[in-house]
């Protein structure tokens, strides 16, 4: 049984031993198909389980391997379970994660890091499901820093290109830095309950959560800082724009559909905690909204295909935490698992045509050679890659909330609870929701409509099967999604219930919908007329205002001037003035010391005897003198 | 004052002398023999303070064995010229520093000797025959005896190794 | 003064002047030569003072030293022989291998 629980993490485990062990060996089909059997295998398991967690409300599946951590008080072991909410997420992680690396097998044809690339996809689903699978805060947190070490390997897969690299470092700096809210969450977690198993802590806070009040609010602030690293919310958002320079599949599985939200998972799975700290509450669900501003206008002004999806995808985290912070744990997971499907598809239909363009460049021999992810030199794609064009179309109408896509149910439900209980997070949210249909549509035009703008749009040719075949499973769950809590219906919210609090179940409001249905068509629209004339992308990015959005409202340079830069002068200080001056000198000096002792005495080591001899003497008559002056 | 002090004084100054003979002498088969009188001298010495069998062993193992190896040995390789003593390369003041350090040494036992004043006890006459000697060797030093036989067959066998033509 | 003092005072003469013959002799024969002479300096003041004690042990002592003097004997000058040999002189300080 236990091995059955755990199949979900080994089997990826297994993919990325065969593939270590023996791929050098091994054709390129032969190790994406390894991984990717890996991860419909985890997938298959999955949905068994799934079928077991049907037969009863507070079913769950648990295993113990063994124990841990056994010190005093501190009891941790390596402890995993599987409820209704956690499943969801697995079957999201494996799921796409199968239909990713079956896309990646085409992306990465002929990378001279082939096997490493499907060795780290690996390790991200084993690392991922560890995370979703944890039954305690430590393994969870195991699980947590593991996705956010493949997370860096993989940003910074391409590392001979040093902003590759360095896009890496930061995201990993940054993370850490949520990191040690999360570390200190879960010291205090075990200071207050004297356990880290959810079940026990969320039993005792549901107990005496009155008393603990205080602490809970500490805990649950502390929860949200890690969440805000890994779920790339303000302040720490700055690092996940700049992690698009990994490949592009990754940055569909990790960087939009699965790590990201572990935030938002955690926070879900601690929800027990969250509903008795309405302070953290209120922060987080002005955070989170704040972050969906600040990233969706952001959005707006970049040319970079990826960097949009990336602003974007930090908007739309903003939504998801900012549901947490009302409340709505139940809407977050929807829109996390809507999110992940249309986003996916989003990202894996950008790889498509970043692909479609680097193969026009081979293929139009003459043509200069241009950035292939700039949208200034696309345009006209609609034609030449028509599958890519319908998953685009069909996942950026979803992610601009237009019906009857999933997009529109999932935030929905979000805005209604903002409407109800937070009116400025619902102010901050509503315009997003605006703003994220405009750089959708502005995406779309820039990308797809219109006459190529390159040599190498105009030679683009639709991608393989391999790439195209998962694109139209996403662009199905992305239209279909929506019926996993359909109005009326709400069959998610019916099937966390159990597991996750969710305030006043959210009922679909109809003007509600239909005011933002039609705001979002329009911005849409708007756009499609505006950005026509592909000039005005231009011209906007060279406005103050445009220049600001495109900096992302210049949070690298705050940081850059506020953080980065005290701390090099610091480290400059420490490494040229400290350490040369007084810890080398010290050392240097020791060494100099005995050298100068050493030079000195070796004049007397002249290799004579009978100066040994003399040495000698000069110790004998001392003995002698001792015995025969002081000696009875 | 005993009895024997006269003779011991002649003895004393002979023995010196013929130290010094050793400490000055630019010929090695010289200074080989002024050590062989020294040797001899200190077998009477032996005598007057009632060590018989010291002093014959004296005879024939230092004066006759070993004093005759050396002899052997300086012919065997010609070096009976010497320099007189120098100061080696290395350490300038070897020679001034080894005569003063010699002088502290002497004091020093002077000092012991005199100003210290070990306890004196009438000198009684102790049964020092070989034959006391012999029973005690056989007796009691034993284990050591047997030692300085291996010791001497040791020394006999490296002497031929080390000596050995390859 | 008695005659124990006496020939306490000639071996430490005696040993001084050995070890002046160690310190001062170029010639590795000559050194060995002084070593004997310390060494019987010392053979001295063992027996004077067995003859103070009236104790044989001192004697026997004596007789040890002598033993071991010999074996010293034989390897020294093996030693010295060997050393000829390769360096065809017998001063020490042609020999000075040991420097630092």
């Amino acid at each position: 049984m236990a091995l059955f629980i755990l199949s979900p993490i080994l089997f990826p485990l297994l993919g990325l031993l065969i593939n270590a062990l023996w791929g050098r060996r091994m054709s390129e089909r032969a190790i994406g198909g390894v991984a990717t059997l890996a991860a419909a295998a985890a997938f298959v398991v999955s949905m068994l389980m799934l079928g077991q967690l049907t037969a009863a409300e507070d079913a769950r599946l648990t295993a113990t391997i063994a124990p841990w951590i056994a010190a005093g008080a501190l009891n941790v072991s390596f402890g995993f379970l599987v409820d209704r909410l956690s499943i969801v997420i697995m079957l999201i992680v494996t799921g796409i994660g199968t239909l990713i690396h079956m896309f990646s097998i085409g992306y990465m044809r002929g990378d001279e890091r082939f096997q490493r690339y499907f060795i780290y996809l690996n390790l991200f689903l084993a690392s991922m499901l560890t995370l979703v699978m944890a039954d305690n805060f430590l393994v969870m947190f195991m699980g947590w820093e593991l996705v956010g070490l493949c997370s860096y390997l993989l940003i910074g897969f391409w590392f001979k290109n040093l902003k590759n690299a360095e896009a890496g470092r930061k995201a990993f700096v940054v993370n850490r830095i949520g990191d040690v809210g999360f570390v200190l969450g879960i010291l205090l977690i075990f200071v207050t309950f004297g356990s880290l198993s959810f079940a026990d802590v969320f039993g005792q806070a549901e107990a005496q959560g009155e008393t603990l009040a205080g602490a809970i609010g500490l805990i649950t602030l502390l929860l949200f800082i890690g969440a805000t690293g890994k779920s790339a919310q303000i302040p720490l958002f700055v690092w996940l724009p700049d992690a698009m320079a990994g490949p592009t599949p990754v940055s569909a599985l990790i960087h939009a559909a699965t790590m990201v939200t572990a935030g938002v998972y955690m926070m879900t799975r601690a929800s027990a905690l969250y509903e008795l700290a309405p302070a953290t509450q209120a922060i987080v669900a002005l955070v989170g909204a704040l972050t969906a501003f600040v990233a969706g206008t952001s959005a707006l002004r970049q040319l970079d295909i990826k960097k949009v999806l990336a602003y974007s995808t930090v908007s739309q985290l903003g939504y998801m935490v900012a549901a947490c912070g009302l409340g709505a744990f139940i809407a977050a997971d929807f829109h996390l698992l809507t999110h992940a499907f249309f986003k996916a598809a989003l990202f894996l239909a950008a790889g498509s045509v970043i692909h479609g363009i680097e193969h026009g460049m081979h293929a139009a021999h003459n043509s200069a050679p241009v950035d292939p992810q700039d949208m200034r030199y696309m345009g006209g794609l609609a034609r030449k890659m028509p599958v890519t064009f319908a998953a685009f179309l069909l996942g950026g109408l979803a992610l601009a909330g237009v019906p009857p896509l999933s997009g529109f149910f999932s935030k929905d439900e979000i805005l209604l609870d903002a409407f109800k209980h937070n009116l400025p997070a619902f102010a901050l949210l509503a315009v997003s929701s605006v703003v994220t249909a405009f750089y959708v549509g502005r995406q779309l035009t820039l990308v797809f409509a219109g006459r190529p703008r390159s040599e190498a749009a105009a030679h683009a040719v639709e991608s393989n099967w391999l790439m195209t075949m998962p694109l139209i499973a996403l662009t199905i769950g992305t239209v279909f999604a929506g019926l996993f809590n359909f109005p009326g219906a709400h069959p998610l919210t019916d099937w966390l219930a159990p597991v996750v609090r969710h305030g006043d179940a959210p009922k679909f409001d109809a003007p509600l919908a239909a005011v933002f249905s039609a705001l979002a068509i329009g911005a849409l629209a708007i756009a499609w007329f505006l950005y026509r004339n592909p000039d005005r992308a231009q011209a906007e990015a060279e406005t103050g205002m445009g220049r600001l959005l495109a900096k992302a409202w210049c949070f690298d340079d705050a940081y850059r001037w506020a953080i980065v830069k005290p701390f090099y002068i610091i480290s400059t200080v420490c490494a040229q003035v400290i350490d040369v001056g007084v810890i080398d000198a010290a050392v240097n000096g020791v060494g100099r010391l005995f050298h100068t002792l050493g030079n000195s005495l070796r004049s007397l080591q002249t290799g004579f005897v009978r100066n040994y001899g003399l040495v000698m003497l000069i110790g004998v008559v001392f003995v002698v003198a001792y015995f025969a002056l002081n000696a009875r | 004052m005993t009895p024997d002090l006269p003779i011991l004084i002649v003895l004393g100054a002979v023995s010196i002398a013929s130290a010094l003979g050793l400490l000055l002498s630019r010929n090695a088969i010289y200074a080989a023999l002024f050590l062989v009188l020294n040797f001899g001298v200190g077998a009477v010495i032996y005598l007057v303070l009632n060590a018989p069998f010291i002093a014959v062993v004296q005879v024939s193992v230092y004066a006759g064995a070993i004093m005759v190896l050396f002899l052997f040995v300086i012919m065997l390789l010609g070096a009976e010229r010497l320099s007189p003593g120098e100061n080696p390369p290395g350490i300038s003041f070897q020679r001034p520093l080894a005569i003063a350090l010699g002088g502290v040494l002497l004091g020093l036992a002077l000092y012991a000797l005199f100003v210290r004043q070990p306890p004196t006890t009438a000198t009684a006459l102790a049964d020092s025959s070989p034959t006391a000697i012999g029973l005690s060797l056989f007796g009691p030093y034993l284990f050591p005896f047997e030692v300085v036989s291996i010791l001497l067959l040791v020394a006999m066998v490296g002497a031929v190794v080390l000596t050995r033509n390859r | 003064m008695d005659s124990t003092t006496f020939v306490a005072l000639l071996s430490s003469v005696l040993f001084t002047i050995g070890v002046l013959g160690v310190l001062l002799r170029r010639s590795a024969l000559l050194i060995f030569m002084s070593v004997e002479l310390m060494l019987n300096a010392a053979n001295l003041a063992f027996v004077a003072f067995a003859h103070r004690w009236v104790q044989l042990d001192g004697q026997i002592f004596v007789f040890f030293v002598m033993a071991v003097a010999a074996a010293e004997v034989a390897v020294g000058l093996a030693l010295i022989v060997t050393i000829f040999r390769t360096k065809r002189s017998t001063n020490v300080d042609d020999l000075a291998a040991l420097k630092g």
